[in-house]
């Protein structure tokens, strides 16, 4: 997100030097420079040291104490349940990655490619966000009447004769989690990737069919390819928020199972702020590095 | 004793601000300890279940003064109460915070002889017997924090002085929720919580503070665990309890672990758990749906916790004085019998006779049959007439209190294998 702020910074030199100011060009772009990168200051980057120097603090049962010590870390490197917990956010992230990407990419093509009017193309896509008017807790709350052990996805099945006995997997595990972690975010792939998808020229897509390819084949080496910035901007989006959850996996688990939000949001709530700082500095060199090694697939700068 | 205590702001009001009375006399004189008394603000804050917005309004109607109430999580009222002495003039808490708390010298402690009703206030808080055959349970019990030698000493009376901590409010014995109609036969013991029968329909409260309590019910009543003392484990005795319900979770006799009042009545209500840890309130939320749910009395008794309220070191003068009124209000009766008809009991239960009708004291405290049908203070039917409350009388349901929610030795060691417990 940082990278995509930066770059006002180097554009904005050469009007205000064509406008004959006195004020040396590396000024001014100082100047025009500084409102944004205030912002940022204040409300990101000085939050994220203020949690970094919390993590090195101590805690008693009801209060924080400075100090720079490294027993939160410590705790956290020692502990099984920490590696769990982990390896159960890069789980959901994962498989929830491979759906998101399978539906926002077939709901993306099926924009993009098979409807052909740009008016019914809007139409269709405003259709996509309707859900997001409505707020994100409550459409994943409303899951759990329907997929509960009495719930209409159960007794429709029953009714069907399809199973004798309510599906008790349905509903508080690891399926309904990464369910409704699926029906949230699918969006955040569909939207960047029909966007990419928009901005192919049809001529390449008319030339490949010319020299010979296959439907597949022209998919597979002209569209993906073509498409990966979008791609990859959707997988940002979903692995970060997935990652970053902790609220989702609480109410669709039933309290079962954890990710490193939860574990933070349970210090939280004992009021172990420094313990729940050094777990927040660890998720976040984590996701930095998910997204840094994602970045050396794809530049997105250039292909934008 | 409202009058005693207004007719003392009169003759102090009087003095400071007499001369300028008499020199304004052209003015319509005001009540002026009318006037000062409404000036008055307390601010109160506490766990959810007695901040209730009609208390405020009652308080405002009959004394005159503001009563601010702040609702917190058990955790924020703890960490509050020990470190922001001057944000709270009153603080509503339970006795195991205050066994946290009084140690910082952050309350003061009451003088009895301002207590109009001290006297009928049950024995549970005082000796800590409820009758004089009654076994003191295990845990925090009140009594054993109720009282400070002197003023200002900062270690707890073993017996009643006339110095108290709290002005015990509200407390009541919990047990476990049942769906009779989806069990079809009796419960009689905590084990069943973990009996395979009920495989994917038990649950448990996320909250370790409580939720360790119930789990060594569970386990004692297993015959798996011989607790020394339930509210203070040892280390062996934390990590034995655990190991015993990782296994249960890990063969999937949880459907979810429930964190608010909501989630309980949800998990309950729709079938998804027929067996689980529940509070009073919530099994009346259950069948005010038309739900059979049954607040299961247990051979091995209930686990109890009760809650009070204290005074903020800072208050003095006039604010203090409006704080024993306050106190002496909320002994007199109208409270008591606004929180009883909700299933909780008051700590002194007589005075709260006189706001309750025959029927509903003789439903809630007496365990008799409903003569006529039983409301909540909201106006929800709660039972029948012909139904009686779970677990009977008053004397039943106390009488066999077996812990009191409590706060160990060990508790940050607790609260690491209860994170470890909820995410194995």
């Amino acid at each position: 997100m940082t990278a995509e702020t930066d770059t006002p910074t180097a554009s904005s030199a050469a009007p205000a030097a064509r406008a004959g100011r006195r004020l040396p060009a590396a000024m001014v772009a100082w100047f025009q420079a500084a409102p944004l990168a205030l912002v940022l200051g204040a409300f990101l980057v000085l939050p994220i040291i203020m949690i970094v120097i919390v993590s090195f603090w101590g805690a008693t049962e009801y209060s924080i104490y400075p100090a720079f010590q490294f027993d939160n870390y410590e705790f956290l490197f020692s502990s099984p349940v920490t590696y769990k917990v982990f390896f159960n956010t890069f789980k959901y992230a994962l498989i929830t990655w491979a759906a998101t990407l399978l539906i926002g990419f077939t709901v993306a093509y099926f924009l993009a490619f098979h409807v052909r009017s740009l008016t019914w193309q809007i139409a269709l896509f405003l259709l996509c966000t309707i859900p997001f008017w409505t707020s994100n807790i409550i459409r994943m709350i409303s899951w759990i009447p329907f997929l509960g052990r009495n719930g209409i996805a159960n007794s429709t099945l029953i009714s069907w004769g399809v199973i004798d006995e309510p599906l008790e997997w349905l509903l508080f595990s690891d399926f309904s989690v990464i369910l409704a972690f699926v029906h949230l975010y699918t969006l955040f792939m569909v939207v960047p990737i029909f966007n990419t998808m928009m901005r192919i020229d049809r001529s390449l897509i008319e030339a490949s069919y010319d020299a010979g390819a296959t439907g597949w084949q022209t998919l597979w080496h002209v569209i993906v390819p073509l498409t990966k910035p979008g791609i990859m901007i959707g997988t940002i989006f979903v692995i970060t928020l997935v990652m970053g959850d902790f609220i989702t996996v609480r109410f669709m688990s039933g309290s079962q199972s954890a990710n490193v939000g939860r574990l933070i949001s349970n210090d939280i709530g004992l009021l172990q702020y420094p313990s729940a700082a050094a777990t927040a500095v660890v998720l976040l060199v984590t996701v930095l590095l998910v997204i840094g090694i994602l970045l050396r697939f794809v530049d997105i700068r250039k292909e934008l | 004793m409202t009058t005693i205590s207004k007719v003392r702001y009169s003759r102090r009001s009087l003095l400071k601000t007499g001369g300028a009375a008499l020199a304004a006399s052209a003015l319509p004189a005001p009540m002026v300890w009318g006037q000062e008394t409404k000036n008055i603000t307390l601010r109160q804050f506490g766990t959810g279940v007695s901040n209730l917005n009609e208390v405020g309004q009652k308080v405002k109607e009959e004394l005159g003064f503001t009563l601010e109430m702040t609702a917190l999580d058990s955790d924020s009222v703890t960490q509050r109460a020990a470190t922001q002495p001057d944000s709270f003039d009153i603080a509503d808490i339970e006795y195991w915070i205050c066994k946290k708390v009084w140690p910082t010298g952050n309350l003061q402690a009451m003088d009895t002889s301002k207590i109009a009703n001290y006297d009928k206030i049950v024995g549970i808080f005082k000796d800590g017997k409820l009758t004089p055959e009654s076994e003191i349970a295990q845990g925090t019990a009140p009594h054993t924090v109720g009282f400070v030698p002197e003023q200002g000493a900062t270690s707890f009376a073993d017996e009643p002085t006339q110095w108290m901590t709290l002005i015990p409010t509200i407390y009541n014995a919990d047990t476990l929720g049942i769906r009779p109609d989806l069990i079809g036969r009796p419960i009689n013991n905590w084990s069943e919580l973990l009996n395979p029968e009920f495989k994917g329909k038990a649950s448990i409260l996320d909250i370790s503070s409580i939720g360790i309590m119930d789990m060594a019910m569970v386990c004692e009543s297993m015959g798996e665990i011989q607790y020394g003392d339930k509210g203070n484990m040892t280390r062996e005795e934390i990590d034995a309890t655990f190991a015993i319900f990782t296994e249960a979770k890990q063969n999937g006799q949880f459907r979810a672990f429930w964190k608010t009042f909501d989630e309980s009545v949800n998990l309950m209500a729709s079938g998804e758990v027929v067996i689980q840890s529940m509070w009073s309130p919530a099994i009346t939320a259950v069948k005010s749906r038309g739900i059979p749910c049954v607040y299961q009395p247990l051979e091995e008794g209930y686990r109890s916790w009760g809650g009070g309220i204290g005074l903020s070191k800072s208050l003095s003068g006039m604010e203090l004085d409006a704080a024993y009124e306050y106190i002496n209000w909320y002994l007199s009766g109208w409270v008591g019998g606004f929180l009883m008809r909700q299933g909780y009991y008051s700590a002194v239960p007589e005075t709260s006779k006189e706001h309750m009708s025959e029927n509903e004291w003789g439903y809630w405290f007496e365990g008799k049959e409903a003569t006529g049908e039983i409301t909540s203070p909201f106006g929800d039917v709660l039972a029948q007439a012909g139904e009686t409350r779970d677990g009977g009388s008053f004397y039943d349901r106390m009488g066999s209190v077996a812990c009191w929610n409590a706060v160990m030795d060990e508790n940050q060691y607790m609260v690491r294998k209860w994170n470890e417990f909820i995410s194995s």
